[in-house]
């Protein structure tokens, strides 16, 4: 069932019609003053220097990098001008309007600056590394024997994934030689989640059964007995950041359950290390952060905050949402679920680092992330029932900062982008919807599945984004131009799982088709 | 031991019959046949609380023999609530409408509709069985063939029919109890108008009795309502309309129908 991104309204072939301007940059432009500066660190490079009023992208970037002296290899940016005003001075208050193209088109012409002032350009280093688009499914891999309903991939090598299903077991897949690899059986009911310990070297699997299993990565085999402890399905799996893991360890698993428990386990005993009770509801997620609190979201409409250093105290209750919280995400996720490995990881170059490296490059990489104008800030959101979505800083107040309204159904995903730029939202009224990572402020609506979207996957280098829906298709969309980039039918039925390796090279499906699926450029 | 049980005092004395164990087997082997002959035979205030004895019996059993079937099957008491149907966890706790639901209910909204385009006023009528319908009639000099049927209910008979010869008519339509003329009501207008039958569009009991005419409750006729001077959006004087009977015409001598517009 491939579908087609509906015709145009009246009102969109209108405006097609009407006259445009052409974007001509006039030749009697003034000079402006401009002046650099970091987002993360809030530096400011080169003072302030005198540009050609019409200077593109390009030009910025590369005067930016010879500034930096890095003319060899130059780092890609993005540039977005800090547009203060007097009163969101008192507030401590940023606006950041994005440069696209040049510098006369986005700020100048819409008369947001004029050539007289004084600009200040806050830049952000992209990805240096460019994900190409996935366009094909490469293969079609039976073996489970119902529904997928979760997958994942490994962090330290992106040829390995990780698929839970309706058949009670969970599979590793080598997606190298797209073969099956081990079949992890052992649970008695659905496999319900799945995830890859950042070290990259467990395997947890929560199920139906009221269980969760850990299995060795590399030979599949089962690590003990079963952690038993809860008394109802276990909805979500997190792992500890490998940056607060105590050298010698081996990383702690977090479960949160229907029961509406959350535990905490330790691996090497396989014992509970502490239950935190207090959701009078089941749990729908739970994340643990870079800052060592959890975070858990449940059906009872609140979302708590329990600080693992003080082995589980409930610090924060964040109420306002209206109806059941579906899921959580974190600004910090990508990089905590990548560990101490980044895209150019391999099953070979993993193996040469020690635990010790592992840890301290983890912890390189939080901070990289997570350090916003040189504080460690993370953003939470959350999504629910009520159609909306609310933002969080918890560090900082137990207030929403904004209230992310738009979805006309339910939002059942959300997901950050791997730098915290974006901020992504699938909803059952088939749109997705991106946000500022920064304060939560609406950027723009996909819009082009026909069923429910249940989840959608970034690419390493933030550029793209892929969605599953019920509809039976992946669709891939381009940020920048926030525009559909390819649609891969291929599925025969609702796809339930969908996730994206972290080089960038493949993306792993699921559904109720029982196939999975890789799909790659 | 008490006074009055001068039985037990005297089979504890004598013992019992010598053939008491005997007769005690065979009494008890004849129980079966004499619920059955009372079961047949009991009539009256007797027969009912008999009849309701058996019955509360027969309940009890079929209880008991169903609590020991399930007992003997194996495996947990509450069965696992799939249906081969496994759901990821966001979608665990959701009233997700099942598609087959959701076709089923579709299917019937489209019968609902449907049936609303040939709605009557009279939807439903009593049935009527064949030997209401036809009285049969013997023929043959002893009067020992019965191939001959009389219809008991009211006809419309066509202008110019001519009965077929004695030996060939099997279905006799009396004349006495044909109809040429029915009081057709406009059900809008009120107005009731004695107007001419032009034919019987179709009877609900049978397909046969549409052929034959037979007008009863609930069957469709077409009149003549020219009379009535209606016109067509096109302003054509229509003649023949569709009226439904309301009433049975054999009990009142005429027929009474309603408009369907």
């Amino acid at each position: 069932m491939a579908t087609v991104i509906p015709p145009p309204s009246k009102k969109q072939k209108k405006e097609a019609q009407q006259v445009r301007e052409v974007d001509l940059v006039p030749k009697d432009l003034p000079n402006v003053l401009i002046k650099f500066q970091a987002s993360d660190s809030g530096e400011s490079i080169g003072g302030s220097i005198r540009v050609p009023g019409g200077i593109t992208e390009k030009q910025l970037e590369e005067l930016l990098n010879q500034l930096h002296g890095e003319t060899a290899e130059p780092v890609p940016y993005t540039f977005s001008l800090l547009n203060t005003s007097d009163d969101d001075k008192k507030n401590n208050d940023q606006k950041l309007i994005d440069i696209k193209d040049n510098l006369y088109s986005s700020v100048l012409k819409p008369g947001i600056k004029t050539t007289e002032d004084f600009l200040t350009l806050v830049y952000t280093p992209r990805a240096v590394f460019k994900v190409r688009a996935i366009t094909r499914s490469n293969a079609a891999i039976a073996g489970h024997g119902s529904t997928i309903l979760c997958c994942q991939f490994a962090p330290n090598d992106s040829g390995r994934m990780c698929s839970g299903a309706g058949d009670s077991t969970a599979r590793v897949w080598d997606c190298n030689t797209q073969t099956p690899l081990y079949t992890l059986s052992g649970h008695s009911n659905w496999v319900l989640c799945v995830a890859y310990s950042p070290c990259g070297t467990m395997i947890a699997t929560g199920s139906m059964d009221n269980t969760i299993r850990l299995w060795d990565a590399d030979t599949g085999k089962p690590i003990g007995n079963p952690l038993v402890g809860h008394t109802k399905w276990i909805s979500s799996l997190t792992w500890e950041p490998l940056h607060l893991v105590k050298s010698g360890q081996i990383p702690r698993l977090a479960s949160g359950s229907k029961d509406g428990s959350v535990k905490v386990w330790d691996t090497t005993t396989r014992n509970c290390s502490f239950t935190m009770n207090g959701h009078t509801n089941s749990v729908s997620c739970t994340k643990w952060s870079g800052s060592n609190i959890i975070y858990s979201a449940s059906h009872d409409k609140t979302i708590k905050a329990w600080d693992i250093s003080a082995n589980g105290k409930c610090i924060q209750t964040l109420k306002s949402h209206a109806h059941w919280v579906n899921h959580l995400a974190l600004s910090t996720d990508y990089v905590l679920r990548r560990g101490g490995f980044d895209h150019t990881s391999t099953k070979a170059s993993s193996k040469k680092q020690s635990m010790d490296e592992l840890i301290q490059k983890a912890k390189d990489q939080y901070e990289k992330v997570a350090k916003l104008n040189s504080t460690i800030s993370e953003r939470l959101v959350t999504a629910s029932d009520d159609f909306t979505m609310y933002f969080w800083e918890p560090l900082k107040s137990s207030k929403p900062i904004t209230r992310m309204t738009g979805h006309q159904k339910l939002v059942n995903h959300v997901s950050f982008s791997p730098n915290g730029r974006y901020v992504t939202s699938s909803s059952f009224d088939n749109s997705i919807k991106l946000w500022s990572g920064y304060n939560g402020s609406f950027v723009g609506t996909f819009r082009g599945h026909v069923a429910p979207v249940y989840q959608t996957a970034w690419s390493a280098d933030e550029r793209l984004l892929v969605s599953c829906s019920k509809d039976t298709t992946l669709k891939v969309w381009d940020i920048r131009s926030l525009k559909l980039s390819v649609d891969l039918p291929g599925h025969s039925d609702e796809v339930y799982a969908v996730d994206w390796s972290l080089d960038g090279n493949r993306v792993a499906s699921g559904g109720k088709d029982k196939m999975i699926r890789l799909w790659s450029h | 031991m008490p006074q009055n049980e001068y039985i037990e005092q005297h089979i504890k004395q004598h013992g019992r019959r010598l053939d008491h164990e005997e007769r005690k087997r065979k009494k008890e082997a004849r129980e079966g046949h004499r619920v059955a002959k009372d079961a047949q035979t009991l009539k009256g205030w007797r027969g009912k609380q008999f009849a309701k004895k058996r019955y509360s019996e027969k309940v009890a059993m079929k209880k008991k023999i169903k609590a020991h079937q399930e007992s003997k099957i194996k495996g947990p008491s509450t069965p696992n609530d799939e249906n081969g149907e496994a759901l990821p966890t966001y979608l665990l706790d959701r009233q997700t409408n099942n598609t087959a639901k959701a076709i089923s209910s579709s299917i019937k909204q489209k019968r609902l509709e449907k049936a609303d385009k040939f709605s009557v006023p009279l939807p439903k009528v009593r049935g009527i069985s064949e030997e209401e319908m036809f009285k049969v009639i013997k023929t043959g000099t002893k009067k020992s063939k019965s191939w001959k049927r009389m219809i008991t209910k009211h006809t419309f008979v066509g202008e110019g029919f001519t009965r077929r010869p004695v030996k060939m008519e099997r279905i006799i339509r009396p004349s006495a109890l044909r109809q040429k003329k029915a009081n057709v009501t406009h059900p809008e207008l009120k107005v009731t108008v004695f107007l001419p039958i032009l034919g019987v569009k179709k009877n609900p009991q049978s397909p046969m009795y549409t052929q034959l005419g037979v007008l009863t409750k609930g069957t469709i006729i077409e009149v003549n309502v020219s009379e009535l001077g209606l016109v067509t959006a096109g302003g054509k004087v229509v003649w023949g309309k569709y009226a439904q009977i309301t009433n049975e015409p054999d009990r009142d001598g005429c027929v009474n129908a309603v408009l369907l517009v």
